[in-house]
């Protein structure tokens, strides 16, 4: 299931990256430039948030800064979730079962396994006091229940790493 | 490695000059990432003791935010650009 809920994380994100505006400039330079506004999906702008936290006054001068930082550090930013993911991948049998990892590859678990509680949560309008379950006739309750499960998973790790 | 962070940022402010103020990097409260791991993340990104970290990470929780880091604007990008790698939501500003 783990398998999964990264596989449908990463799509989300490779399907971003190809969304990103294509220009003659990048091809010639190298330099890879994303897209410039943040997503219209919930979880894709949670789990690629804007650099700044504007509010209605913010000038165009502001505006403008938020969008070129986007555009600069969204492909890297991308790649780095998309990285995680795929160690995740790399390193689950698929059996299921035991699976060993060296610190690094711990930390690259930390980290994906908290962009799919980001992404879940974020569809599930996750709130600071959810409650450990939904009536079983709520469409979420499922969904609810692998959320905890997950979030069990992330402590349990970093504890042991903290340790 | 996270390098050392010398925790005495107003010594950083001084060398940026007297009527630049530095920037911060802000890191908001969200319903979804663990007290463990934030602090955990403020540790390994800042090399900020686990003391340090824990009260930031009390901070965002109980405040909504807190001032994470500061100094240059390369800099603050630069942190929240690693926090965002992180899952944190993290967002840059200048005190005005």
């Amino acid at each position: 299931m783990l398998r999964g809920l990264v596989r449908q994380v990463e799509d989300m994100l490779r399907a971003r990256a190809d969304s990103a505006p294509k220009d003659e400039l990048s091809e010639l330079t190298g330099i890879r430039t994303g897209p410039s506004s943040a997503p219209d999906d919930p979880v894709l702008k949670r789990l690629l948030p804007d650099f700044y936290r504007l509010d209605e006054q913010a000038g165009p001068q502001e505006r403008a800064e938020m969008a070129a930082l986007r555009s600069l550090h969204e492909p890297e930013l991308v790649d780095a979730k998309i990285g995680v993911a795929g160690v995740v991948l790399e390193t689950l049998s698929p059996q299921g079962g035991e699976v060993r990892l060296s610190l690094e590859q711990a930390d690259a678990w930390l980290s994906a396994i908290n962009d799919v509680r980001l992404a879940l949560g974020t569809a599930l309008d996750v709130q600071e006091d959810m409650p450990d379950e939904l009536p079983e006739d709520d469409p979420r309750a499922p969904h609810l229940a692998v959320y905890h499960w997950l979030t069990y998973m992330q402590e349990s790790l970093v504890q042991a790493m903290a340790a | 490695m996270p390098a050392a962070v010398d925790p005495q940022v107003d010594q950083e402010v001084d060398e940026l000059g007297k009527t630049d103020k530095p920037w911060q990097t802000v890191v908001w409260n969200d319903p979804v990432n663990l007290m463990s791991y934030v602090t955990y993340v403020f540790q390994k990104l800042f090399g900020y003791s686990r003391e340090k970290a824990t009260k930031l990470m009390l901070d965002v929780h109980h405040k909504g935010k807190a001032v994470v880091s500061s100094g240059s604007k390369d800099k603050v990008e630069s942190d929240v650009k690693k926090l965002h790698a992180a899952g944190l939501w993290a967002t840059m500003q200048k005190p005005s």
